[in-house]
């Protein structure tokens, strides 16, 4: 038996026996965030309500325009999708609930953005919201999933910083990542975070401070965890015609990709999906990772952050620690990197989460990214990592997009 | 290497009692499975009958070949521990107050990966992995967590904060003996102070009676002999009032055995009396010291953690030679089910001990195999110990769960001929 890994792995590559179909003439409009809190009184459907009230008014389309609704939420029980939807008055013709946290958001995406392709929804609302009260985080650990119950929660952790942490040791053992390494990417984040008006973290944050903060779940500290809170994001999903007829600024999707429960013979997780299908992303989009203007990722914890640079590309499984060291990540720098500010100085709004690096995107490519817009960005990654069911994240999704039309171009 | 445990100091009477706390013990109807091997002290997970792979978490269907034909078995524990981590913080109360605390990933030479409380002796993984058992026991909960243990014992490896939580060792614990008068009450005794119990609170039914070897035993003076008739609530009462609080397991020897069926008798004198004493005795006793053993179940290092009822391989499979204290001690166990119940929003362990035929006064013409007292009492021992909550003592007692197992009507028509 053995558990060594080579800095060399093996990947791989998913078969794809037909050439996928373009996402041709179907965009994604209209990023809304609602303002996140630490703590809400309100239920999800409150946010999510809000979320769906923002797309219908600013959009400047009928509610009953809306022909099709995906949702995301951990706290919507003991209703799904459906409940909420005669909650909204919503008589929707299509209709999707996908409980796959932080890959929510790409999931979406390629879902409505079919949907809307094949003719089966004109308007797809693609919300996710999460309340946040005093007890709904521990509520959420507890009843997460039958693996965790069993065979986690009795452990210890409450949460997924037990799993993270053994993930992190390992990967820092194996891959030669330092703290340092990980702190350099989350005070790039809070930079950015700082030009971000809906972030919760509002003060900045050294690299000492960093370094010196309380341990959590060794080697986790403090500044490795997200802060959960309440909040929603979304978007809508129509064809470019009708975009263009509303004067809205757009995003094209040039490639999507999804994968779950990836690589189950690892003994333990050091890498995701996206290693299994980064060859189909970039050959769908005709793109190569050099072409990519900005990246955001799901970044619960800053070692998911290294796997996402390797596994997508930017650089060769082992060597993001090497790749961290070289390049600079904030809205200004050479590789600009979750410009928002991430989860990790935005916040957790629970499933809103796997939103927010799409919402953020979204912005960058239809120029109204406020403080936080980057010079002339014309492609953007996404990536969403979702679900640590019992020792690992089982979902990782990816997306391409491109600008269409900007806010100045729409207008 | 573990530190050896301290012997708690005599407590603050002014301070708080900490009140238990538990840790989490929702499991989905699988995972029972790994409950029962606990409890019996095996080591168990499913395996595949189709395609031998051992499966866990536990499932529904193999995770390999989507067969639905699963089996518990006993697995190899072997495994490597390839990532370690302390937590400092939880969410959850129970390990709040226990903090820090030791988990990790080991791959198990068997198959799975699986996440494990982690021992302090165990090494901390590098680039290479640590070699580990692993060990399923029951944790305060009363439900089956693993522990990952060094490859090989090491010393006062029981004493790690860790173990404590999952076993019922009696070291610096004070023990109750029901009824200490009896050969198999004796034994009890002497094994538990030799297990390092601080105090044994020898129960003695019938003052009126010298018997050398308990005079002998009552000169020890970690011993202190009790009055203790468990057929009079005046007496179990007035036991519990004066050493209640100090009571951190309580082993009831209490035991009425005569030979003899049903049919041949008139009266039911004879079963009134292996009821008053082998299940009102037992109720008596748990409705008198349960409530006070609940309340100091995490009062310090050594709270109050287990209740072992000495019953009988018979209270699973009557004995119709002697069909009265067979019926007994099947309401005995009935009623150790409830109390296992009721004791488990604490934390505190129902141990039940199933011996088979005993070598003692009122078994002279049972014909061998028999057990020494002492062997029961350090079967009763490890069982604390090793923090299982059924144990099966002699080869008759195996004999006949096993035979249980494979046919119950042909162990019915065996017993009765």
């Amino acid at each position: 038996m053995s558990t060594e890994v080579s800095t060399e792995v093996s990947t791989p590559v998913s078969p794809v026996a037909r050439k996928r179909l373009g996402y041709d003439g179907v965009v994604a409009v209209m990023p809304v965030t609602i303002p996140y809190a630490r703590y809400s009184t309100h239920s999800a459907h409150w946010w999510l309500g809000r979320a769906l009230g923002e797309l219908i008014r600013g959009a400047g389309v009928a509610k009953t325009e809306v022909d099709g609704v995906c949702v995301s939420s951990f706290t919507l029980g003991p209703d799904t999708a459906v409940g909420l939807m005669q909650h909204l008055g919503m008589s929707p013709r299509w209709l999707d609930h996908i409980p796959m946290g932080g890959a929510s958001g790409v999931v979406a995406l390629r879902r409505a953005a079919r949907a809307v392709q094949a003719g089966d929804a004109e308007v797809i609302a693609c919300i996710a919201g999460d309340t946040n009260q005093v007890d709904s985080f521990r509520n959420t650990v507890s009843q997460f999933s039958r693996f965790a119950q069993d065979a986690v929660y009795p452990y210890g952790a409450g949460g997924p910083n037990a799993s993270f942490a053994l993930l992190t040791g390992y990967y820092m053992k194996h891959f030669g990542a330092t703290r340092e390494d990980f702190g350099k990417l989350c005070v790039a984040q809070r930079d950015n975070a700082l030009k971000n008006p809906h972030a919760l973290m509002k003060k900045p944050l050294t690299l000492a401070q960093y370094i010196d903060a309380r341990p959590i779940t060794d080697p986790i500290h403090l500044f490795d965890c997200v802060m959960p809170c309440a909040g929603a994001e979304g978007y809508l999903v129509m064809t470019e015609d009708r975009a263009r007829a509303l004067k809205l600024p757009f995003v094209r999707i040039r490639s999507t990709i999804e994968r779950h429960n990836a690589f189950p013979e690892d003994p333990i997780q050091f890498r995701g999906g996206w290693a299994m299908d980064k060859d189909a992303l970039y050959e769908h989009a005709e793109a190569a990772p050099e072409d990519i203007d900005f990246l955001e990722t799901y970044d619960d914890y800053p070692v998911i952050n290294m796997m996402q640079f390797e596994d997508l590309g930017f650089c060769a499984k082992g060597e993001a620690s090497a790749f961290v060291r070289k390049h600079s990540f904030t809205i200004a720098g050479d590789f600009p990197f979750n410009t928002s500010g991430g989860q990790l100085s935005v916040g957790q709004a629970g499933a809103a989460g796997g939103y927010l690096g799409l919402v953020q995107a979204l912005r960058q490519l239809t120029a109204s990214a406020g403080a936080t817009q980057l010079e002339g960005a014309r492609l953007g990654m996404v990536s969403g990592f979702g679900m640590i069911n019992y020792d690992r994240g089982l979902c990782s999704g990816a997306a391409i997009l491109e600008r269409g039309l900007t806010r100045g171009e729409a207008a | 290497m573990s530190e050896a445990l301290v012997k708690p100091k005599k407590k603050n009477p002014v301070e708080r009692t900490r009140l238990a706390t538990l840790p989490p013990g929702a499991r989905s109807r699988s995972a029972q499975g790994l409950t029962r091997a606990a409890a019996e002290g095996s080591f168990e997970l499913q395996v595949c009958a189709d395609c031998a792979t051992v499966q866990y978490p536990p499932r529904e269907v193999c995770g390999h070949c989507l067969s639905e034909h699963l089996t518990w078995e006993p697995v190899d524990n072997r495994g490597e521990l390839i990532a370690l981590t302390t937590l400092r913080h939880s969410n959850d109360l129970y390990f709040r107050e226990r903090l820090p605390w030791r988990v990790g990933t080991v791959k198990m030479a068997a198959g799975p990966v699986v996440v494990a409380h982690v021992h302090e002796d165990c090494a901390t993984p590098d680039t290479s992995g640590v070699p580990v058992r692993l060990s399923l026991k029951l944790d305060r909960s009363g439900q089956a967590v693993l522990h990952a243990l060094p490859e090989k014992d090491t010393p006062n490896m029981n004493d790690a904060p860790q173990m404590r939580e999952s076993t019922c060792d009696p070291k610096f614990r004070r023990v109750l003996v029901t009824d200490g008068k009896s050969a198999m009450g004796m034994a009890v005794a002497k094994a538990m102070l030799d297990a390092g119990a601080s105090a044994v609170f020898l129960g003695d039914p019938t003052t009126w009676k010298t018997v050398a070897a308990f005079d002998k035993l009552a000169a020890d003076p970690r011993v202190q002999v009790v009055e203790l008739d468990v057929t009079d609530t005046d007496s179990v009462d007035r036991l519990a009032a004066s050493i209640g609080g100090k009571v951190e397991i309580l082993v009831n020897t209490a035991s009425y055995l005569r030979d003899g069926g049903i049919l041949g008798r008139k009266d039911v004198i004879l079963a009134r009396d292996a009821m008053e004493v082998n299940v009102l005795g037992l109720m008596r006793l748990a409705q008198a010291f349960g409530p006070g053993m609940c309340f100091r179940a995490a009062d310090g290092s050594n709270h109050a953690v287990a209740w072992v009822n000495v019953l009988s391989i018979h209270a699973l499979a009557a004995l119709p030679a002697r069909g009265a204290w067979s019926a007994s001690m099947a309401a005995a166990l009935s009623a150790a089910q409830t109390l296992r119940a009721e004791l488990r929003g604490a934390g505190v362990r129902v141990v039940n001990i199933f011996p088979g035929p005993i070598d003692e006064e009122w078994e002279q013409l049972t014909p061998p195999p028999k057990l020494a007292p002492s062997a029961v009492a350090k079967a009763i021992v490890r069982g604390l110990q090793d923090g299982v909550e059924d144990v099966y003592v002699g080869e008759i007692a195996e004999e006949i769960r096993e035979r249980l197992r494979e046919n119950h009507k042909g162990v019915e028509r065996e017993l009765g001929q």
